[in-house]
């Protein structure tokens, strides 16, 4: 919810200040709008499976 | 197979190219088909296509976008051929999301995922991309073969969308693989691979 927030408080307050409320930010980029780049993050950082690697490696010795 | 125009080093450029975005590969089929076995099939699937298609890769270009062509259009064919229901892995992820201070419920991802996979096919792939996968609205428009117009649309109901079911927390709780939701998400389908997402009306 307040991801969005977090990023303006360090650009549009000064330390201390209240909370920005709710604001054209919070629907330009609510709070899922984090979670989804973390949905695709998590998979991005995650290890490669062994059967990739496998995949990878073969492909060479086919032509 | 046949015999092969491009030099050691430039199949050796592409290989490289080829491992790199494969955490990409299975984070955009993640989202797409949502398990991650069968994401894991598909991206295998996309790998293998993408191989035996190298030479039609200009090198320089992106190769996440261009496999992402190559991916997505194999989870098309699967998912008319009814492989995949649109099903979430518990399994996969029951971690909580970073909760932004004064956060009271932390969203979680698999909250998140679900939600994702309620949207017809079409938004959810022109959100995954541009919201997750930082493609500009350009790309994506090249990657799902449809106007930019349409993709900026497509976004913006799927963020619609989402910003409705979050805040009134009609998020389904277990599974979208219910009889309902699976045909509205075939249906859907059938209309973005019969007109490869072109003129799409949304």
């Amino acid at each position: 919810m307040k991801s969005e927030q977090d990023k303006d408080a360090g650009r549009l307050q000064a330390a201390g200040a209240a909370p920005v409320e709710k604001s054209k930010a919070r629907t330009e980029r609510p709070e899922w709008a984090s979670g989804l780049r973390q949905l695709y993050d998590s998979v991005v950082d995650e290890d490669i499976p062994d059967q990739f690697k496998d995949l990878l490696s073969q492909l060479d010795t086919k032509n | 197979m046949g015999s092969n125009t491009r030099t050691v080093a430039e199949k050796a450029d592409f290989k490289r190219e080829l491992t790199e975005v494969v955490p990409h590969l299975r984070a955009f089929a993640r989202g797409l088909c949502g398990r991650a076995d069968m994401a894991d099939d598909l991206v295998q699937e996309a790998l293998l296509k993408a191989w035996a298609a190298q030479e039609r890769f200009e090198p320089g270009t992106s190769m996440r976008a261009w496999t992402f062509v190559i991916l997505r259009n194999a989870y098309l064919t699967d998912m008319r051929r009814n492989r995949f229901r649109g099903e979430y892995d518990e399994n996969v992820a029951e971690r909580v999301l970073t909760a932004p201070a004064g956060q009271e419920e932390p969203l979680h991802l698999s909250d998140m995922h679900r939600a994702l996979l309620t949207l017809p096919p079409e938004r959810r792939e022109a959100l995954l991309l541009v919201g997750a996968g930082g493609f500009s609205y350009e790309e994506a428009a090249n990657i799902c073969g449809c106007a930019v117009g349409t993709i900026k649309s497509r976004v913006g109901r799927a963020r619609a969308a989402l910003n409705a079911m979050l805040a009134d927390g009609s998020i389904p709780r277990r599974s979208t693989s219910d009889d309902a939701a699976h045909r509205a998400i075939l249906e859907e389908l059938d209309e973005v691979a019969a007109g490869n997402g072109i003129a799409a009306r949304s």
